[in-house]
């Protein structure tokens, strides 16, 4: 009974006490160590990128892949920009940078009006045939492209709209519309259904509620919304290909066409630099947004 | 011998400290409830307990071991926690059983103990459900058992009934209580209920801002608090507070509220200050309506507000100016407007400094 | 106001989405199905060949070479961008440091497009001048890896370049699920004494099986639709080694002017994944009653 007295505090000096003295423990050494090895595993490609793009082709022969360029030149950089060869053309891919920007902001602006008008409708007032059309849309979120493209190639080429502007911007409306619609629908269900209904009862209608009530609310989504769409509409290959036309190639496409089209030498420093080139407008858009693009890719995901 | 010691304990997250200096010591056996507003350091403290956070300074000694730096698990608690934390998509005899298993116990002797803790809890029936199938009280059930099957001297239980409905926490806490009287294992209890301090603990350590206020059976929490903050904190309706000033004039103590002078003679004072800013604190469930007895004071005032609450009712009046609540007979009839005659036994009332809180 | 009137807003608002779903999905699958009992060339004819397209389809060496690849494919980019992407969200949790920073560097691929994955690797992995060269050049002279010149190896390290890109969407994915594990459920696996990697096999790995699912099913889609990985890095090469469904429907459609076979593999391409995501679309959204708090 008297053994916890006769350790009392004054004998408790040498017992342990106070904080866990702290060791560098082989898991811990483990965890930096793993997460520094793939850290540099991904920032590899990007460093190899830029150090090619600012080597002059001489350097490339040599085979030296990871090495710091001799004799940095932004050479490639300018070609790549104003005079790279795609086939026969020499333009460079300034042009893919401006057609892909002609194509980005309206695709953008009407993708998200309609998801978010979408979502809307569907997340408050469900209307008769609601579920229908989201398990519709739901589905197309996760259908081949393959299945729609033919006949919609077709419909364009009647309407005489084929491999235009319109047309493309048409197209990624139409894909962006299941998660764009996702999104919007996800964000709403968080939204109290008594404000609405408050709204309602105030003697709001479907749009001035929607105008005045919740799109000032939804700007975070709105921010999430413009991300997701930059990034993916800036780095489309598949619909620009088919869907563009010539005249309005986007910059993936144009890229894909220096890189992999072989007349002559390749010049892989070009090939880098205008890599990067079409890499950048997401990149930064990306840097800049930071966490609000791992929001997008939360609420993408995550179901409502 | 005292089963859980905690001696000058302090703990810091980052550059906030939560506790400091603190001390505590729990008998073998015996009940003792944590309670304080959130934020109080009563979670830390069990935290602490239970190896979960790491200290600053300080020891922790569980049945008669020094603890301090000691993983967890061998400690030899057992813990309960508010939001269950039972162990997703596994049975509830997997839950049960998982510690052991991971521990080496030999299959038979997991087998015994699981089976005595479903036996003890009631949950017999349910072992091959999954958490997802239970309800918030079996849950609640399978996480004691969990602690159960430890066999250990020490539970603690950090805010067990939180997430419970009114009608589930009063039937879960007589379990609760009952377990404690079969096994008879010392229990830490951490809550922020009051009616759980009240109705299940041996001593109740009433905490703020990391420190205790006050360490004491309920009886003596509830009659002899000791500064305001305990004599706020416990109590339902809360205690009324007539704050004035202490005279020690020749016809004994007495506090006097501007208008209005009560007699204080028949207070036992813990120690006297004259002359000083002071709060007394009166029960409403203290406070009787008629002629005043012998010793009490008595006051007349108007019916402000009546809230029937059932088995009794509060009635609102004044006293000086200063709001009063009292609780009559839920049978009573009165309406706003009506005079009463009220008085209340100053024996049983507190009296605090009004600037240091303490009790006088 | 009137329900009937408050309606036709609605309806209004909705008609866009629902012109998209009637006729750009609905309309263009039916199409695209019917095209495929077609022996419609270089333009569509309207006749009726029967499964003649479908039996051709399975006899021809681009396709089932196509489908082997996607299943190579699909099983290690899916399996390796879970598996690292978990881990990287593990360690960085448990780091509880410098977040921000990796979480950066894992995540930058992604904002990156397929077209720049694959031609950076393609560079990296280039025999010439690539990886190869370099480590011979630091004197290792018989290091061999060409794996993008060998027919048999090329769709490895296709999966490779997607793993890099997309295994940052796991690791956030994942993170977030750690985040909302309750802390409680670890204090209560160190009370039991459970050893961390057990806590991870047993309880947190269950608990995070929805974000898994999620994950499965992003990386899946992206899969079934992988092309542009393919056309910049390989472009199906060497030879059609590293071919796959969805561009060989493209190269059917556009260059190979065969509209009859490209839409019956269209149509395979559809009715997998349709198998595939029915029970689970099923089960996520219409069993356990959508939106169900709006029921009052």
């Amino acid at each position: 009974m008297s053994a916890l007295a006769e350790l009392g505090p004054a004998s408790g000096a040498a017992e342990p006490a106070g904080p866990k003295p702290k060791r560098l423990t082989a898991g811990r050494l483990g965890l930096y160590a793993f997460l520094i090895i793939a850290a540099l595993f991904f920032l590899l490609p990007f460093y190899v990128m830029v150090i090619t793009s600012l080597k002059p082709m001489s350097e490339i022969r040599y085979g030296n892949l990871f090495g710091w360029p001799a004799a940095p030149t932004i050479a490639a950089w300018l070609k790549a920009w104003a005079s790279a060869c795609t086939g026969v053309t020499c333009n460079g891919i300034e042009v893919g940078f401006f057609n892909s920007m002609k194509i980005l902001i309206p695709s953008v602006i009407l993708s998200i009006a309609i998801g978010a008008v979408t979502g809307y409708a569907l997340s408050f007032w469900r209307p008769r045939g609601a579920n229908v059309l989201f398990a519709v849309l739901l589905l197309g979120a996760f259908m081949p492209y393959q299945v729609f493209l033919y006949p919609l190639v077709r419909v364009f080429s009647m309407i005489y709209l084929y491999s235009t502007l319109i047309c493309i911007v048409i197209v990624h409306t139409i894909f962006g519309l299941p998660v764009m619609t996702l999104l919007f629908r996800n964000f709403y269900a968080g939204i109290p259904i008594d404000l609405f209904k408050a709204a309602r009862v105030d003697g709001g209608a479907f749009w001035s509620i929607f105008l005045q009530l919740i799109i000032p609310m939804s700007t975070p989504i709105l921010i999430v919304a413009v991300i997701l769409q930059i990034t993916g509409i800036w780095n489309d290959f598949l619909f620009g290909l088919v869907f563009a036309g010539r005249e309005n190639m986007p910059m993936t496409v144009q890229l894909n066409n220096i890189v992999n089209t072989t007349t002559g030498e390749r010049e892989y420093n070009v090939n880098m630099a205008a890599t990067i080139l079409t890499a950048l407008v997401p990149l930064v858009v990306y840097f800049i947004s930071g966490r609000w693009f791992v929001r997008g890719i939360a609420a993408g995901a995550v179901k409502g | 011998m005292a089963s859980v010691s905690v001696r000058r304990l302090a703990v810091s997250f980052g550059h906030v400290k939560v506790i400091e200096n603190l001390d505590l010591e729990v008998e073998e056996g015996e009940f003792i409830v944590l309670l304080g507003p959130s934020g109080c350091g009563k979670s830390t403290l069990l935290n602490t307990i239970a190896g979960l956070i790491d200290i600053e300074a300080g020891q922790v000694w569980i049945s008669g071991k020094n603890v301090t730096w000691t993983e967890p698990k061998d400690r030899g608690i057992g813990m309960v926690f508010q939001s269950y934390a039972l162990y997703p998509r596994m049975t509830v005899q997997q839950n049960l059983s998982f510690g052991l298993r991971m521990a080496g116990v030999p299959r038979a002797e997991i087998e015994a103990r699981v089976a005595k803790a479903a036996k003890l809890l009631q949950l017999e029936d349910l072992l091959r459900r999954r958490p997802a199938e239970l309800s918030g009280g079996q849950r609640q059930r399978v996480a004691i058992g969990r602690a159960l099957v430890r066999n250990v001297d020490v539970f603690l239980f950090d805010e067990p009934l939180s997430n419970l409905d009114a009608k589930l926490r009063n039937e879960l806490r007589v379990e609760i209580k009952k377990l404690h009287r079969d096994l008879g294992n010392t229990m830490i209890y951490v809550t922020h209920d009051q009616i759980e301090a009240l109705t299940l603990a041996d001593r109740i350590a009433v905490m703020r801002n990391g420190v205790i206020q006050q360490l004491a059976t309920p009886q003596d929490v509830y009659h002899r608090p000791k500064n305001q903050f305990v004599a706020g904190f416990i109590g339902s309706p809360t205690m009324n507070f007539l704050t004035g000033r202490l005279i020690l004039g020749a016809a004994g103590p007495t506090l006097d509220l501007g208008s209005v002078s009560i007699d204080l003679s028949a207070y036992g004072f813990a120690r006297q200050s004259s002359d000083v800013p002071a709060v007394l604190g009166v029960r409403p469930e203290h406070i009787d309506l008629g002629a005043a007895s012998p010793g009490h004071f008595a006051a007349n005032g108007k019916v402000e507000i009546v809230e029937p609450m059932g088995a009794d009712m509060i009635v609102w009046s004044r006293i000086a100016d200063t709001p009063v609540r009292i609780r009559v007979d839920g049978d009573s009839a009165f309406r706003n407007g009506d005079d009463i005659a009220f008085h209340f036994d100053l024996a049983r009332a507190s009296l605090f400094d009004a600037q240091s809180g303490e009790r006088l | 106001m009137q329900p009937r009137f408050r309606n036709w807003h609605v309806q209004l608002a909705l008609l866009p989405a629902w012109l998209i779903v009637v006729f750009a999905y609905l309309g263009t699958m039916v199409f695209t199905v019917r095209m495929s009992f077609t022996s419609s060339k270089g333009i569509p004819i309207m006749d009726d060949v029967g499964l003649r397209q479908y039996d051709r389809l399975f006899h021809t060496d681009r396709w089932t070479i196509s489908v082997e690849n996607i299943l190579i494919f699909g099983l290690l980019f899916i399996l390796g961008c879970l598996v690292l992407g978990f881990l990287l969200a593990v360690f960085v949790d448990r780091l509880a440091r410098f977040e921000n920073t990796l979480r950066t560097i894992f995540l930058y691929p992604l904002a990156m497009s397929f077209v720049v994955t694959g031609l950076v690797w393609q560079w990296i992995l280039n025999p010439a001048l690539g990886l190869q060269a370099n480590v011979r050049n630091w004197g290792w002279t018989s290091f061999t890896f060409d794996w993008l010149e060998q027919g048999d190896r090329a769709i490895y390290l296709v999966a490779f370049a997607g793993i890099w890109q997309s295994c940052g969407l796991v690791m956030a994915i994942m993170l977030a699920g750690l985040r909302g594990v309750d802390q409680e459920l670890w204090k209560a696996a160190r009370i039991d004494g459970i050893p961390t990697w057990r806590i991870y096999l047993h309880i947190i790995i269950p608990a995070l099986a929805p974000m898994f699912i999620t994950a499965t099913l992003l990386l899946a889609t992206a899969v079934v639709r992988s092309y542009d990985i393919v056309v910049a890095m390989t472009a199906g090469g060497p030879g059609i080694s590293s071919e796959v469904p969805a561009k060989f429907v493209i190269d059917f459609l556009f260059t190979r002017q065969n509209i009859g076979l490209a839409t019956a593999a269209a149509t395979v391409m559809l009715i997998t994944v349709l198998v595939v995501l029915m029970p689970w679309l099923y089960l996520q959204y219409f069993r356990s009653a959508p939106g169900a708090r709006r029921a009052a």
